[in-house]
């Protein structure tokens, strides 16, 4: 089974974004600390891309400080195998298409397997281009995550049905970032995708209020949050793990409320 | 794999890498387009705009001080700085406002380098009474003033795109996000052969008509096919119009004039065939500058036009056959060119084609006097004029 799954085990999974290298790596190990301390289920690690199209600016910006701070993919293995040492929630890595694709398929995914990255989130790799990076995946254990959107309509059976990891399913049309409001009708995507997997599904977009993260939760799995946390980041820099930390506690209060016995 | 998506393939290059948001838009406009390419009533009502407005056939004139002068190869020019809004990319967005409308879409949103693609996007949005919304880097702004203020004139919304390098690889991403934002209605009209497919496919095919043109005009002048077509790659549009009727004729050798910026080594250069490597980026599998870690690079040209650090993937197919060769051109040779071509011929080229100009001047004076050269003059120089003169160190204002 995926490792992936255990952060849906206890019920409602909160999953948090976060830049790697912004303001610098040593904050990011400080960041990830944080939060699995105040009770993120999985982590979501972003290692930057020079040009990100999925992303709105507060993202946007977070790639572009972590890349001018000399970040790269090598440097984000070394501070996942620091990590491992004592995180043990799932973690994937988001990233694009081609830092994957330019590091070598092959090379990234084992090397991502080898140092306990358990999944793999590529906005720019839609269903039908996924075979090469998917074939090398499944032969490495490592999950590569699909995604949802509003607009997937009739092809919503089709990726579930290869789905594996969890499901991330976009709230909202346009790119990341906060919004006042989520319209989408999640409820009914969400049926249609349990109809089709018994994969755990996370909504993402768009959410930055416990209000909105706890919503989405009861509607799904778990709720992904990007944006606000790397509005603190950005805010406060290398002082930003407490106040992450702090975040992060208000978000999984509101997400684990149900839980039998709180996990940590 | 699907049937479907090998036909969005050129070899490895080409796919559809784009966010599940827009597969079905992509997928609505692939079958949109299918039915509509061989509809006789949209060819006919395309055909009309290409005439009666763009104002087609374009010309191919004979240089002939140019030939004189270089004392080699004969020298003929494809004249599509002659067409309504003086270059080349008309031809691809009235194919695309026409086939937008065909799918009931309002709007288009268009991304531009020089702002030759943007402000034929507000040409055929004005003309088509639909909304438009154009996305170009800052630095770009900057640089082509004239046509944000033509842009404008037309009707259009222009936003100036501050991130990244604030040049035409920003404005295509913004342009991307910008649809994934709102897709019922718009229709977002890619200026290159670049892009998911059936991008690619689509603005090659509004673009062929150059070398059909080429084709039946060089038989009536010279009774033969040319010995070489040659045209200036960025994304690739125009040098793709002007190889694709020729692709078969073996005989005809097709080469593409890349811009080298300050010069292939440097970091400051836009030549991807000579630069680049593997990669998968708006959109698509090609060539692109990128670092060892697969960032995109920052790339320099003094055209704001072929900027831009990959090329469509046709192109990259081309080249792996080996049926196309790509040459790089630096900013200096363009700007010879440039002034050359004004003195020689009194054509202003845009700075754009003066790299196939620059490139044609280097081999012909060595191939003998019965070849015959054709290059493609994609646009008028008109907008460049202001910068070729800071170039040279005169500061003049437009």
């Amino acid at each position: 089974m995926s490792n992936i799954r255990k952060a849906f085990e206890n019920g409602k999974a909160f999953i948090p974004f976060i830049t790697c290298g912004d303001p610098d790596l040593e904050t990011t190990k400080r960041i990830v600390r944080e939060a699995v301390a105040a009770g993120a289920d999985l982590i979501e690690l972003g290692i930057p891309f020079s040009d990100p199209t999925a992303e709105g600016p507060v993202i946007q910006a977070a790639n572009a400080r972590a890349l001018a701070g000399g970040v790269t993919t090598d440097k984000i293995f070394d501070l996942v195998r620091d990590l491992r040492h004592d995180v043990n929630v799932p973690m994937v890595f988001m990233t694009y298409a081609n830092v994957v694709y330019s590091y070598g398929a092959d090379r990234f995914i084992k090397t991502c397997a080898g140092i306990g990255i358990d999944g793999i989130i590529l906005p720019d790799l839609p269903f039908e281009e996924k075979g090469e990076f998917d074939d090398v995946c499944r032969q490495y254990g490592v999950d590569l995550i699909s995604l949802i959107a509003p607009t997937s309509d009739e092809r919503i059976a089709m990726i579930a049905k290869e789905a594996r990891g969890f499901i991330y399913l976009v709230s909202s049309l346009g790119v990341t970032g906060v919004r006042s409001e989520i319209t989408t009708d999640i409820g009914s995507l969400v049926k249609i995708i349990r109809e089709n997997t018994d994969v755990p599904v996370a909504v993402g977009f768009g959410i930055s209020t416990p209000e909105q993260a706890a919503k989405m939760a009861s509607l799904s799995d778990g709720a992904i949050v990007g944006s606000a946390i790397i509005r603190i980041m950005e805010q406060y820099g290398q002082d930003s793990p407490g106040h992450v930390g702090d975040f992060i506690r208000s978000m999984t209060a509101a997400v684990h409320t149900g839980r039998d016995g709180h996990r940590l | 794999m699907s049937e479907e998506i090998k036909a969005g393939r050129f070899g490895i290059h080409g796919g559809q890498y784009i966010p599940e948001t827009l597969m079905n838009a992509v997928i609505q406009l692939d079958k949109a387009y299918t039915h509509y390419k061989d509809d006789p009533r949209f060819n006919e009502e395309l055909t009309q705009l290409f005439n009666e407005y763009a104002g087609r056939p374009s010309r191919l004139y004979y240089a002939k001080k140019m030939t004189e002068d270089l004392g080699g190869a004969k020298i003929y020019l494809k004249r599509e700085d002659l067409n309504h809004t003086g270059s080349h990319k008309i031809n691809n967005v009235l194919g695309q406002a026409l086939l937008a409308k065909k799918m009931g879409k309002t709007r288009l949103i268009a991304e531009t380098g020089a702002g030759q693609h943007g402000v034929a996007t507000a040409t055929a949005a004005a003309l088509f009474g639909m909304e438009c919304v154009v996305f170009m880097g800052e630095e770009d702004t900057k640089r082509q003033a004239l046509n944000v203020y033509r842009m404008r004139l037309l009707g259009a919304e222009v936003i100036p795109v501050t991130t990244g390098t604030a040049t035409l690889k920003d404005a295509v991403s913004e342009a991307m996000r910008e649809w994934t934002r709102r897709i019922d209605d718009t229709h977002y009209c890619l200026g290159s052969v670049m892009g998911p497919h059936p991008f690619p496919t689509i603005v090659r095919d509004f673009q062929s008509v150059i070398s059909r043109e080429i084709r039946s005009q060089m038989l009536e002048a010279e009774g033969r096919l040319p010995d070489i077509v040659m045209a200036c790659v960025g994304g690739g549009s125009n040098a793709i119009g002007t190889f694709y009727g020729f692709i078969p004729d073996k005989d005809v050798r097709l080469i593409g004039c890349e811009a080298a910026g300050r010069g292939v080594g440097t970091l400051e250069t836009a030549a991807t065939i000579a630069m680049g490597k593997l990669g998968i980026f708006h959109g698509m599998k090609s060539y692109f500058c990128q670092d060892e870690f697969g960032q995109i690079a920052p790339v320099y040209s003094i055209s704001a036009g072929l900027d831009y650090p990959g090329i469509g993937p046709e192109h990259a197919y081309l080249h792996d056959i080996k049926r196309a060769e790509y040459v790089p051109v630096t900013d200096d040779e363009a700007v010879c060119a440039f002034e050359y071509l004004s003195k020689t011929e009194g054509i202003i080229p845009a700075i754009e084609s003066a790299h196939a100009v620059a490139h044609a001047m280097k081999i012909a004076p060595d191939l003998s006097r019965d070849k015959i050269i054709v290059i493609t003059i994609s646009g008028r120089g008109d907008k460049d004029c202001a910068a070729i003169a800071r170039y040279r160190g005169e500061d003049i204002s437009e």
